[in-house]
């Protein structure tokens, strides 16, 4: 067991390399260089402005060079001006020159500076995973016990019409990508004009003019049921079908087994067969489901983020992504390759020790 | 001008009808969830002479309740439908103007239900989709969208403004509003934006039909891209395995790691286009389709080079023209082809859109061949052609592909659905198409602005959008029961 985590811990190290290596090379092609050169600078330069502040900075080296100066293998690369000022790689506003390290890589634990927030990425990056946290925190909660509930509901009695409504309503979900659902959340929840808003309010049931709000923003520091339903809501709908459906298929399959046959022969209520006999077994295959699931959920909090303009990581990779803040795209698809394989590896242990017929030997 | 109302002259009659069936339909499902928690199914009764009489408990009595009101509405639906084809234009109100403009549409699907029904024991797995319910109300759905993309794109019939055109006085307008200053006599189906005006005052319907044409041409034939990329490469890495099958395992695994998003963003900006990169990376993935054509053919007739050679020789050159003028562009990095010999020129935004859903799909279609590849390869067949003396390609991709097809066409229907998700993705970030372009998700992205106070603009591409994934979900279930049951 060691050594396969072991191993799969070696390779996600690898793959992160590779990955971070591709971005590197797509975020360092000279037409990015140059729009962040000018964007950095001003936006009528010339070509030998351009040339020169990126040269300056390091930007014109051969792309393996810079990225072992961001892994930090490499002294970052530096500029003294004429008047002892420093730029360059490690070079950070408001810092004396003798004070600049002459390594600043992701070994040193230094994530590199954003260009477009003017603060270190560690910094930044760190309060929009917080506030991605919380966001992913309340999907959860809302999510996987209600996927779970549907699908044992439905796989319970296979072919009954619970088990058609029910699956019709995930296939629904699994249909509906999150930028439709959130906009018809919006439309139909949050608008003080047309669907449920107004007729509540002149019904005299609620205070305000429309029952949620369609944005997130005021959720990063105060998340109330007023600002933060919909966004949940918004994620929580399209992962939620697909592990139903995962549910239901493993409840069904379950429910045809020998030993519930034999539980039912001897004469055990419905009830206990449910809750005693199949549901354990049933849910193993739902936990690997749920953990793979997190990979797909990122996709979602990006576009949530961005519809309901909630600052967290997905919004911070659209504006990294718009302004080829180089660093923080690093950083951001280092978060998410880790994500991605950690949830990997938790979904293949988990696995081998829900399910004592497995052993990787 | 009037502006229409939803129903017309009919409403007056039928809208409290419709709604009084709606509610009794609502609370019926509702009961009936809850009932079968509490009450017993009542038990069947077996008649004397072989017959089965059901039970009539209060399961059996809501269940009665609900399917006929559900049958109600169907009904009234269809008298909402056809009532608009029938009445003049607008006198049935928006849903009748929608439906006679739809009236190709209606009668293609009608004409193509009716076929399949009579014929469905000749017609193989297609025939026996329409033996499941789900399966053709899937079915329907897809084709429905079918049929008004190649109506609008290829006949331009049913789109009633030019989805680019901005009429004055027409922005924001809600469904049903006359366009300002059109004759009465002489506009004829121009006279209304049938689902009102977007905030450029363009109309939101011609756009949603005009945007089927877009989803419709660019879905399938990159799914089905992604699906050349992912067999060829599949194939081989499950039935040698070894060290070709770690590299391009990794590799896969490599790509499937990246968030679908940040891809794009890496892919699809100007700057990377200016680049040339996802020209070269078409260059890359529409090779694959010509290998995979010329192995299946060469491995199938080897042994008779009299036939094998021409063959081979004519469709190798048909789609070699093909594949140069696809990646052959003017203003590109690779506009190597005279414009004499160019058959056609792809717009820029589209060819990069294409290439980067091939990108993302082909990983996930490799693994699954592959996988289908470990597992039937085990088989005697494979064995038998083996012992038989038949080449390894042979054996891939006349032996083992077809006994995939089954997983593959479910999964094929499911990747649809899939890449019209991830087109959609790409227009709600603006990425590829251009931003005027009527595709759902950029109309999407362009009504989320003012979505609390005009929804209709988005709503529209949004309820396109959703109907169509789900009826290729749905299809793919029909035909995923209906192929186990073989």
């Amino acid at each position: 067991m060691g050594l396969f985590i072991l191993r799969r811990v070696a390779m996600m190290i690898v793959t992160a390399l590779c990955l971070t290596y591709i971005v590197f090379f797509m975020t360092n092609l000279y037409p990015n260089l140059e729009k962040l050169a000018k964007s950095q600078g001003n936006f009528r330069m010339s070509d030998e402005a351009v040339a020169s502040y990126l040269g300056d900075r390091g930007y014109l080296e051969p792309t393996p060079i810079k990225y072992a100066q961001w892994l930090g293998l490499l002294p970052g690369y530096k500029t003294v001006r004429d008047d002892g000022t420093i730029v360059g790689k490690c070079a950070r506003p408001g810092v004396a020159p003798e004070d600049t390290p002459r390594f600043c890589g992701v070994l040193q634990g230094d994530w590199g500076f954003s260009t477009v927030s003017k603060e270190p990425v560690a910094d930044v990056l760190g309060k929009r995973l917080a506030n991605t946290g919380k966001l992913m925190f309340w999907v959860m909660v809302v999510m996987v016990p209600s996927a779970l509930i549907i699908g044992v509901l439905a796989g319970m009695r296979e072919g009954s019409g619970t088990d058609r409504s029910l699956s019709t309503i995930s296939i629904l979900s699994t249909a509906t990508p999150e930028y439709v659902s959130g906009v018809i959340f919006i439309a139909l929840l949050a608008s003080t004009r047309y669907g449920l808003g107004p007729i509540l309010h002149d019904a005299g049931i609620i205070e305000a003019k429309a029952l949620f709000k369609g944005t997130a923003k005021s959720a990063m520091d105060d998340a109330n049921l007023r600002n933060f339903t919909l966004p949940v809501l918004t994620v929580a709908l399209y992962g939620m079908g697909y592990i139903a459906r995962m549910t239901r298929a493993s409840m069904a399959e379950v429910m045809t087994a020998q030993y519930i046959r034999t539980a039912r022969l001897k004469g055990v209520s419905f009830r206990n067969i449910v809750m005693k006999h199949a549901l354990r077994n049933a849910l193993i295959a739902p936990f690997t489901v749920i953990m793979l699931q997190f990979p797909w959920l990122l996709n979602g909090v990006v576009i949530v983020e961005t519809l309901f303009s909630y600052s967290g990581f997905g919004w911070q990779l659209v504006n990294a992504a718009g302004n080829n803040d180089i660093e923080m795209l690093l950083a951001v698809s280092v978060v998410s390759v880790a994500v991605v394989l950690v949830t990997q590896l938790i979904s293949d242990i988990g696995y081998v020790y829900l399910n004592p017929r497995i052993r990787i030997s | 001008m009037e502006p229409l109302t939803w129903t017309g002259s009919l409403g007056a009659l039928l809208n409290p009808v419709f709604q009084g069936l709606a509610m009794i339909f609502i609370v019926a499902v509702a009961l009936q969830i809850l009932a079968s928690f509490i009450f017993r199914a009542a038990p069947v009764t077996t008649n004397a002479d072989g017959t089965l009489t059901s039970g009539n408990g209060p399961i059996e009595m809501i269940t009665k309740v609900s399917k006929y009101s559900l049958y109600g509405l169907l009904g009234l639906c269809l008298i909402f439908l056809l009532a608009g084809i029938v009445m003049p234009f607008g006198k049935a109100g928006i849903i009748g103007a929608v439906s006679a403009r739809l009236a190709p549409v209606w009668l293609a699907l009608f004409v193509t239900f009716t076929l399949s029904m009579v014929y469905k024991r000749k017609l193989g797995l297609y025939g026996k989709l329409f033996d499941s319910l789900i399966g053709m109300i899937g079915f329907g759905l897809v084709m429905f969208w079918v049929y008004t993309a190649v109506f609008t794109g290829v006949f331009d019939m049913i789109a009633t403004h030019d989805s680019l055109a901005q009429l004055s006085g027409m922005k924001n307008k809600l469904p049903g509003t006359p366009v300002r200053g059109a004759d009465p006599e002489t506009c004829g189906h121009a006279c209304w934006y049938l689902l009102g005006g977007d905030n450029l005052a363009r109309d939101v319907f011609s756009r949603m039909v005009d945007g089927s044409w877009i989803v419709v041409r660019i879905a399938p034939l990159a799914t089905l891209f992604a699906f050349m990329v992912g067999i060829t490469l599949g194939l081989p890495a499950g039935y040698f395995g070894g060290k070709l099958d770690t590299l391009l395992s990794f590799l896969a695994n490599l790509i499937l790691a990246f968030p679908v998003i940040l891809l794009f963003y890496l892919l699809v900006t100007p700057e990377i286009v200016a680049t040339g990169i996802p020209s070269f990376m078409a260059m890359v993935l529409f090779i694959f389709p010509i290998i995979f054509v010329a192995v299946l053919i060469n491995s199938r007739y080897y042994t008779r080079p009299r036939l094998r050679t021409p063959l081979l020789a004519g469709i190798l050159a048909v789609l070699v023209w093909i594949y140069l003028s696809l990646i052959s562009a003017p203003g590109t990095v690779l506009a190597f082809l005279p414009e004499s010999l160019d058959l056609f020129n792809i717009p820029g935004g589209i060819l990069v859109v294409f290439v980067s859903v091939v990108f993302v799909n082909a990983p996930t279609v490799f693994r699954i061949v592959r996988g289908l590849t470990l597992d039937i390869q085990t088989r005697d067949y494979v064995a038998a052609a083996q012992t038989r003396g038949e080449g390894p390609w042979y054996i891939m991709l006349w032996e083992i592909l077809p006994n995939a097809r089954g997983p593959l066409i479910v999964d094929f229907c499911l990747r649809i659905g899939y890449t019209t998700i991830l087109l959609g993705t790409l227009g709600f970030f603006g990425l590829g198409l251009p931003p005027e372009s009527p595709d759902w998700g950029t109309t999407i992205n362009d009504g989320r602005k003012l979505l609390s106070i005009y929804p209709h603009p988005a709503l529209v591409p949004a309820f396109a959008l959703l109907s169509m994934v789900l009826g290729l979900n749905l299809l793919a279930d029909g035909l995923r029961e209906e192929s186990l049951r073989d």
